[in-house]
C-alpha cells in the first residue's frame, strides 16, 4: 500500500470553527464538542484542530509541531534545526493515552527563533526562512513531518475520530481566541497522521471539506514557487496558495477569495466598477489558482478566520454568532453543540468570503 | 512511348444505370479525370489524374460515382512497402525531390489516442453545463510575477497586452497564396463571430481583410512578404514564424504561377516571381537575434500587441522554448510533427520533428521547473483533430490550440493531399478564379462557426464530467489524464500516470 503523499487521496469531511472578536480565550473543549453531532461525516481516519493564541508565553517564537517515526529521524531533524535556529524549548506534546488512538508516533514541539546571522547571510526574512525549513524537512527528511509552524498557534491532529483526537491531545488544557476543527472521511488512505487536517504553514491553517477538481493545475502552478505538495491533498495545496497570495503577493483576504473562488466572467463583464476590474485583473493574472469542484474551507490566521465556499456552493457551510463569539460549521447542529443560543444563522453564498477578525490589539 | 510504372491509385466507378450524362463531373474536375465521349454519348475516366478529392462524388446529382482504392497491387513485402516502391518509380522518372501536402499520413504514434480522460464519481459531483455556468474564456500573454499597488492601495491593473479568446482554439497560419481569398474570408469572418483569431500566414494581409484586424494575427516569416508598418499594426498580435511542424528547418516556396493579381500585391513581390522563404530568418541566427526581432516588432507597434514566436517541435524543444520565453515573447506556438502544409518535401514532412503531445508536455514541464511558465502562454498545433484532443492538450499544459487542417476540412477539404498542384477542386488551396468561387465565404464562415460551436459544447460536456467549470483549472491538470499502451518512459515524458494507477 502506498503511503500518503505517493498517491492522491480525495476525501469528504466535517469542519467547524469558533472565534471571539474580543480576543477572549476559550478552552479547546467547546470546539471538540462541535464534532460529536457530525460524527458520521468522518470515518475515523483523521481528525484535527488548530488553536490560535494558545502559546502567549512563547508568542515571539515559532512553535514547530513535529511527528517522528523513530528516534533516529528526530536526531537527524534536530541536528538540522540547530544549524539555523535557537531552540528555546523542546518537549513532548502532552497526550492522554486512550484506546481509540493507536500507532502513536513521536509527537514533539519546539519553540524556535531563526538565528539572525543565518537570516542575514541568506538574505531572507524569517517567515520565508521558516517556510523553507518546513518544506525541506517535509520533502527531504525521512520519518519527520512538521505539521504546525506558526507563532502563538498550534495544530493538533491524528488518525482517529476528531472528538477522540481532541481528548487525546488534552485540548481542554489549552485556551485560545480562535479554534478550527476537522473530521476526515478519506476514501483510500491507509491513514497517516500527517495527512489529517488542519494543514498548517506558518500561522496559516486550513480545514477543508471537499474534493477540488482543479488540484493538479493548482499544484503544478504553486510548485513553481518553491512549495512541495508532499501529501497530495487538496488542503495542503490550498494552504500553500493562501501563503503565496497573502504573504508573498500581499493580497488581502477578499482578494484571495476572489482568486480561489473567482466570480464568473458573466458577472465581471456586467459591472464597470473599480472592484470588478480589480477582480477581473486578479482572475487574468492567477487563472491557475482558481479552485473548482466542491469545497468549504476555514482559513485560520493570526487574529482571525475566513470561511469560504466554492463558487457553486457544492458543500454545506453555515455561520452564526452570539455576542463576541462567531461560529462556522458544516452543519448547524455542530454550532448548536458549541452554543445552543447562537443566533444569526446564515448560509454564505458560493464564493462569498466570511471574514471574522479579532479587534486590533486584543490578540 | 515510355512505360508508366505507376498504376493509377484509384478506380473511378461509374454506375451506368445511374449516370444521366449531365457532365457535371467533367466541369467539376480541374484535374481532367472525367471526359465526355461525344460519339458514344457517355462519360469515361482517366484515373491517372484522379487524386480522390471526392468533388465529383459530392456533386453528382444521381450518386452514380464512387472513387475507390485500386485493388491492383504490387506483390506484398513487409520491407519494401508499395509506397516506397512507387516513390522510387517517381524519382527515377523525375529526378526530383518528392513533394507532399498536408500532415504526415504515416502511422506514427498519435498520443492523443493513448490518453484517456477522467470523470467525477461519488466523491465530487460532475457539473451539468446546461444548468451551471461553464467557462471557456482564456487570456493569452505574459502575466506579471508580482502584484503591485498604487499609492492609494488599490491594485495596479495594468497588464501586458493579452489575446482574449472565448474558446481556447484559434485558426493557425495559412497564407493568402497557399489558400484562396475565399478561404481567408471564411476564416476571418468566422474568427470575428467566434471571438477568436485567425492567422494571416506569411503572405501578408489583403486590404479587404483589414476590417477583421481585431481578430487577426499577422505573421512575419523569413521571406517577410507583405510586412510593413500598417500590416503589423492591423492585427491583434504578431507572430514570428521560425518554423513549421510539417517542415522544420526548411523554408517555403510558392511557385510564380500562384503569384498573380492580388497575391502579388499583398505579398509585395512582382507577378510571376517565385516567393521563396529562406530556411532561416537571415537576421535571426541566434536567440539574442530573436530577442532583437521581438523588440523591433514591439517598438513598431508601441508595445500594444503580444508577440508570438512559432517554432516546430524538434528534439531540443524544451530548451528552445525556455530561450524564447526569456526573449521577450508573450506567447510560444509549437507546431508538431503531424502538422499540415500546403507543400513540403515528403522526406522532411515524414521524418523531421517530434509529436506535439511530447513536445508540449516537456515544454510545459521545463517552463515550470524554471519558474517562468507564467511569463508566456503556450499554443499548440500539429494535428489537433477534435474537441477531445483540445481537452487533452490543455490538460497537458497548453493555454490554447491552433487548428488548420480541421478548419479546412470544415470548408470542404477532403484531405486528398495534393495542395501543391494548385488545382483544389474545393476552392481552398488554389488561386484559379473559377475554382476559388466554389467556396462561398459566408457558407464557409457558417461551417467554421458550427464546427467550433460544436467543439465548445463537447469541451464543456467533458469539463462538466470532470467537475471542472472553468477551463483555467483544466490547464496543466494532468491528473485528469491517464495513459494506455505506453511505456514508462512515454508516461514519464507526458507526466501522466497509466490507466489503473
Amino acid at each position: 500500500m502506498q503511503r500518503e503523499g505517493q498517491v492522491r487521496i480525495p476525501s469528504g469531511c466535517a469542519i467547524s470553527a469558533m472565534i471571539s472578536t474580543t480576543g477572549a480565550r476559550m478552552t479547546g473543549e467547546t470546539i471538540v464538542k462541535s464534532m460529536i453531532p457530525m460524527h458520521d461525516r468522518s470515518n475515523g481516519l483523521g481528525g484535527g484542530f488548530a488553536g490560535y493564541g494558545i502559546y502567549p508565553e512563547y508568542r515571539e517564537f515559532y512553535a514547530l509541531h513535529v511527528f517522528f517515526d523513530d528516534p533516529s529521524a528526530q536526531y537527524e531533524c534536530e541536528k538540522y534545526l540547530k544549524e539555523g535556529y535557537e531552540i528555546v524549548k523542546s518537549e513532548s506534546i502532552p497526550i492522554r493515552k486512550i484506546p481509540e488512538i493507536t500507532d502513536v508516533p513521536i509527537i514533539w514541539r519546539y519553540f524556535v527563533a531563526p538565528l539572525a546571522s543565518v537570516l542575514s547571510r541568506l538574505q531572507l526574512d524569517e517567515h520565508e526562512f521558516v517556510a523553507r525549513t518546513v518544506t525541506k524537512i517535509n520533502s527531504q527528511f525521512r520519518g519527520a513531518y512538521v505539521f504546525s509552524s506558526g507563532k502563538n498557534m498550534g495544530a493538533f491532529k491524528a488518525v482517529g475520530f476528531p472528538e477522540d483526537v481532541g481528548r487525546f491531545y488534552r485540548l481542554e488544557e489549552y485556551a485560545g481566541y480562535s479554534w478550527t476543527a476537522h473530521g476526515r472521511y478519506p476514501t483510500n488512505t491507509p491513514g497517516w497522521w500527517g495527512g489529517a487536517h488542519p494543514f498548517a504553514l506558518l500561522d496559516y491553517s486550513v480545514v477543508h471539506n471537499g474534493e477540488i477538481s482543479s488540484y493538479d493545475a493548482n499544484r503544478r502552478f504553486i510548485e513553481m514557487f518553491g512549495y512541495r505538495c508532499t501529501l497530495q491533498t487538496d488542503t495542503e495545496v490550498i494552504a500553500y496558495i493562501a501563503d503565496y497570495l497573502l504573504r508573498r503577493q500581499g493580497l488581502t483576504l477578499e482578494e484571495l477569495a476572489s482568486v480561489i473562488a473567482a466570480p464568473f466572467w458573466s458577472e465581471l463583464d456586467a459591472s464597470e466598477s473599480v472592484e470588478s476590474s480589480s477582480r477581473a485583473y486578479l482572475r487574468k493574472v492567477f487563472p491557475s489558482l482558481l479552485l473548482t469542484g466542491p469545497f468549504s474551507i476555514v482559513l485560520g490566521f493570526t487574529g482571525g478566520v475566513m470561511a469560504l465556499n466554492d463558487r457553486l456552493k457544492l458543500r454545506s457551510m453555515v455561520t452564526a454568532s452570539n455576542r463576541d463569539v462567531h461560529y462556522i460549521a458544516s452543519e448547524e447542529a455542530a454550532i448548536r453543540a458549541m452554543d445552543p443560543d447562537a443566533r444569526n444563522v446564515y448560509s454564505p453564498a458560493g464564493g462569498e468570503p466570511v471574514i471574522i477578525k479579532v479587534e486590533e490589539g486584543a490578540y | 512511348m515510355a512505360i508508366n510504372y505507376i498504376y493509377p491509385e484509384f478506380d473511378v466507378i461509374r454506375d451506368p444505370n445511374r449516370c444521366i450524362t449531365c457532365r457535371i463531373c467533367e466541369r467539376e474536375c480541374s484535374n481532367g479525370v472525367h471526359i465526355y465521349d461525344a460519339d458514344r454519348k457517355t462519360l469515361r475516366a482517366d484515373e491517372t489524374k484522379c487524386v480522390d478529392c471526392q468533388r465529383c462524388v459530392a456533386t453528382c446529382p444521381t450518386r452514380a460515382l464512387k472513387i475507390v482504392k485500386n485493388t491492383c497491387a504490387l506483390r506484398e513485402n513487409e520491407n519494401w512497402h508499395e509506397n516506397s516502391i512507387k516513390e522510387i518509380f517517381k524519382q527515377a522518372s523525375s529526378g526530383g525531390v518528392l513533394l507532399s501536402s498536408m500532415g504526415a499520413p504515416n502511422p506514427l504514434a498519435v498520443y492523443w489516442e493513448r490518453i484517456l480522460l477522467n470523470a467525477s464519481q461519488v466523491t465530487n459531483p460532475s457539473i451539468d453545463p446546461l444548468r451551471e455556468p461553464m467557462e471557456t474564456r482564456v487570456f493569452l500573454g505574459r502575466k506579471p510575477s508580482k502584484i503591485t499597488r498604487r499609492p492609494d492601495g488599490t491594485l495596479d491593473t495594468t497588464l501586458a497586452p493579452q489575446l482574449e479568446l472565448e474558446t481556447p482554439i484559434m485558426f493557425s497560419a495559412m497564407s493568402y497564396g497557399s489558400i484562396s481569398y475565399n478561404a481567408h474570408a471564411s476564416l476571418a469572418r468566422a474568427a470575428q463571430e467566434l471571438g477568436i483569431f485567425y492567422n494571416t500566414g506569411e503572405g501578408g494581409l489583403h486590404e479587404d481583410f483589414y476590417q477583421y484586424g481585431a481578430h487577426t494575427i499577422v505573421q512575419v516569416a523569413s521571406g517577410r512578404f507583405g510586412v510593413h508598418e500598417d500590416y503589423l499594426n492591423a492585427g491583434a498580435a504578431i507572430e514570428i514564424k521560425m518554423g513549421q511542424g510539417a517542415k522544420p528547418g526548411i523554408g517555403g516556396h510558392l511557385p510564380g504561377a500562384k503569384i498573380v493579381g492580388d497575391v502579388s500585391k499583398t505579398r509585395m513581390i512582382p507577378e510571376g516571381s517565385d516567393a521563396i522563404s529562406p530556411a532561416p530568418h537571415h537576421d535571426v541566427y541566434s536567440i539574442e537575434d530573436l530577442r532583437q526581432l521581438v523588440f523591433s516588432l514591439k517598438e513598431a507597434t508601441r508595445y500594444q500587441k503580444p508577440v508570438i514566436v512559432k517554432v516546430a517541435a524538434v528534439h531540443n524543444i524544451a530548451a528552445i522554448a525556455s530561450g524564447i520565453a526569456r526573449s521577450g515573447a508573450d506567447i510560444i506556438a509549437i507546431d508538431g510533427y503531424r502538422g499540415g502544409t500546403g507543400a513540403a518535401p515528403t522526406r522532411i514532412r515524414d521524418n523531421v520533428g517530434i509529436p506535439i503531445e511530447l513536445a508540449l508536455a516537456s515544454v510545459d514541464k521545463r517552463l515550470r521547473d524554471e519558474g517562468i511558465r507564467n511569463d508566456v502562454s503556450l499554443v499548440v498545433g500539429g494535428s489537433v483533430r477534435n474537441a477531445a484532443d483540445v481537452v487533452k492538450a490543455i490538460a497537458l499544459g497548453a493555454d490554447a490550440c491552433y487548428i488548420a487542417t480541421a478548419a479546412l476540412i470544415a470548408l470542404g477539404c477532403h484531405l486528398c493531399r495534393t495542395c501543391q498542384t494548385g488545382r483544389c477542386n474545393w476552392g481552398i488551396a488554389t488561386q484559379r478564379a473559377e475554382l476559388v468561387k466554389r467556396l462561398d465565404p459566408d457558407e464557409g464562415r457558417r461551417r467554421l462557426v458550427n464546427l467550433l460551436t460544436a467543439w465548445r459544447y463537447e469541451i464543456m460536456e467533458i469539463m462538466g464530467g470532470m467537475g471542472i467549470n472553468s477551463i483555467e483549472t483544466l490547464r496543466g491538470n494532468r491528473s485528469m489524464l491517464r495513459g494506455v499502451n505506453m511505456t514508462s518512459k512515454e508516461l514519464e515524458i507526458l507526466g501522466i500516470a497509466h490507466a489503473g494507477e
